[in-house]
């Protein structure tokens, strides 16, 4: 099978501290795939490295194929690849629709995409796409509302169609479920479950092993940014160095 | 119409003008407190077509503000590369370059001043002013000003989305630059006299002032706050001696009230839903 994200002896300091130390694992195309590992393991800055808001000491990055190690961030969506922050970075002024807009750039950014005032032409194609897209995921009502005064569990949701919408085949979420209620965590499961089905590749950090387990089909386990294990989770949970990582945090059951 | 309004509708037009060329880069998160620098620039620019070329005015005024674009283009990509404090500093100083740049070109007049030939009559700025407006609604109703706000909004994430920031900016700042290059144009071919003093820092922190005050969430932001700060002086001359105190009151009530400016989103959506529920 194929790989959707390659990553081949990464490596990154900051300010003499080894954050991430010879890591490689790969994501396997429309799997869904944890990365966990204790606080402070290294998980985000692999997205950060990934994403292209941090650049990379050593090592290689590979997207569908295409080598993004030292792509600017802002071209790397255009090889596939989207991700979420752990604080919601949506654009909380602006209303659910105009931000789907903002996903669709990458697919949008020519000059006369720029000029054309799509805000003047009822039911442009650019609109319908993006109520469409939150129809299927059952948030159509909100499409007017203004971001900022969205309860949670729908902000996070929104984030994830907008990165839908920038065409992203591999999707990197940073701990989507985290403070979510036991109902939104469903509806954002059943959400992920679907865009795995249209073949989207998912590479989750998660903290909720019970989450992870319901969604994922592998996990990598980090830990002081090192990999200490991979494999299904019910493998990788009897792991002893896995164990040893997790001790005193109790994070495995 | 008396003489007196003509002369207020006329600043009324200079200032919006010139509102419009500071609210382009802000609504990208943009501060440009260098704005009388690029009306200068346009000022001068048509000023000297027409009088030493013999251009016309509607020839040499465009062309004036293109210079002023291109400029803003030139000078943007080194300057945007500061943030914050330092690029109000920056811009600042930028401002205060051009116009001293003026004041010490002999052959534009220097500090005697620079008599201009031909003549805009009150409803051609009027006319110019609209027509500026018009493109201002018209671009705040396209993605362009879509990425502007999301490169304001959150720069990172507007840049993982595909977003140029750099560019979406310095596009921004250029555009901004031709407008007050234009509003420049027309004023020099209005008063027909050009001085580089009338371009000083004043008038780049007042034009911030409107748009701050108008607020730079909606387009209608800079329309409102230039409409403000050039009519209610003139309302308050009534109290005389003591109009600018009331003024000065007023404004530091309203920003403290309003502190995002007059015109906010929040406040368009409330309009929008009271004239579609009857």
């Amino acid at each position: 099978m194929s790989a959707a994200l390659s990553i081949s002896g990464l490596s990154k300091s900051f300010a003499g501290v080894r954050a991430i130390r010879d890591l490689s694992f790969e994501v396997p195309k429309g799997r869904t795939t944890a990365l966990i590992g204790p606080n402070g393991a290294g998980k985000t800055t692999v997205f950060n490295m990934v994403s292209g808001v941090y650049g990379v000491d050593a090592g290689r990055i590979t997207v569908n194929g295409t080598d993004v190690t030292h792509m600017p961030s802002r071209r790397r969506i255009s090889t596939g690849v989207a991700r979420s922050f752990q604080n919601i970075r949506l654009m909380s002024h602006l209303s659910v629709l105009e931000n789907l807009l903002v996903g669709q750039h990458v697919r949008a950014s020519s000059l006369a995409a720029l000029l054309t005032p799509y805000r003047l032409i009822p039911n442009h194609r650019w609109k319908r796409e993006a109520r469409a897209a939150l129809a299927e995921s059952g948030l159509e009502a909100y499409a007017d509302e203004t971001v900022g005064a969205l309860p949670y569990g729908v902000r996070k949701r929104i984030d994830l169609v907008r990165a839908t919408l920038a065409g992203a085949s591999v999707l990197m979420l940073d701990e989507p479920a985290a403070g979510l209620n036991p109902s939104e965590t469903n509806a954002l499961r059943d959400h992920l479950r679907a865009l795995a089905a249209k073949g989207v590749t998912l590479l989750v950090v998660e903290h909720d092993m019970h989450f992870v387990d319901s969604i994922c089909e592998n996990v990598v386990v980090l830990n002081f940014g090192e990999k200490i294990a991979e494999g299904p989770l019910s493998v990788v949970r009897r792991d002893p160095k896995v164990r040893e990582a997790y001790i005193g945090t109790d994070g495995e059951d | 119409m008396s003489g007196y309004l003509t002369g207020v509708l006329v600043v009324l037009a200079f200032n919006v003008m010139a509102a419009y060329a500071v609210y382009l880069p802000m609504a990208a998160g943009q501060l440009n407190l260098g704005i009388a620098g690029f009306m200068a620039i346009g000022a001068y620019a048509s000023a000297f077509l027409t009088n030493e070329y013999g251009w016309s005015m509607w020839t040499a005024i465009p062309l004036g503000s293109g210079l002023a674009g291109l400029m803003g283009i030139i000078i943007g990509i080194p300057v945007l590369r500061t943030h914050g404090i330092y690029l109000a500093m920056a811009t600042f100083a930028l401002g205060q370059v051009i116009s001293a740049v003026f004041l010490n070109l002999e052959v534009v007049g220097g500090a005697a001043g620079y008599p201009v030939s031909d003549y805009a009559s009150p409803q051609v700025v009027w006319a110019a002013a609209a027509g500026v407006v018009v493109l201002m609604l018209y671009i705040s109703r396209t993605r362009f000003a879509l990425c502007l706000t999301a490169v304001k909004s959150d720069a990172t994430v507007a840049d993982l989305l595909g977003v140029s920031v750099r560019g979406m900016q310095v596009a921004a700042f250029a555009l901004g630059a031709a407008v007050a290059g234009f509003g420049g144009g027309l004023y020099a071919h209005h008063y027909n006299f050009v001085e580089a003093q009338h371009f000083n820092v004043l008038l780049s922190v007042f034009t911030v002032l409107y748009v701050l005050f108008g607020g730079t969430q909606t387009v209608w932001g800079p329309l409102v706050g230039a409409a403000f700060f050039t009519l209610v002086p003139e309302l308050l001359r009534a109290s005389d001696q003591w109009r600018y105190a009331v003024f000065a009151a007023f404004i530091i009530l309203f920003m403290a009230v309003r502190p995002q400016g007059l015109v906010t989103t929040s406040l368009m959506t409330l309009f929008r839903r009271r004239r579609v529920t009857p």
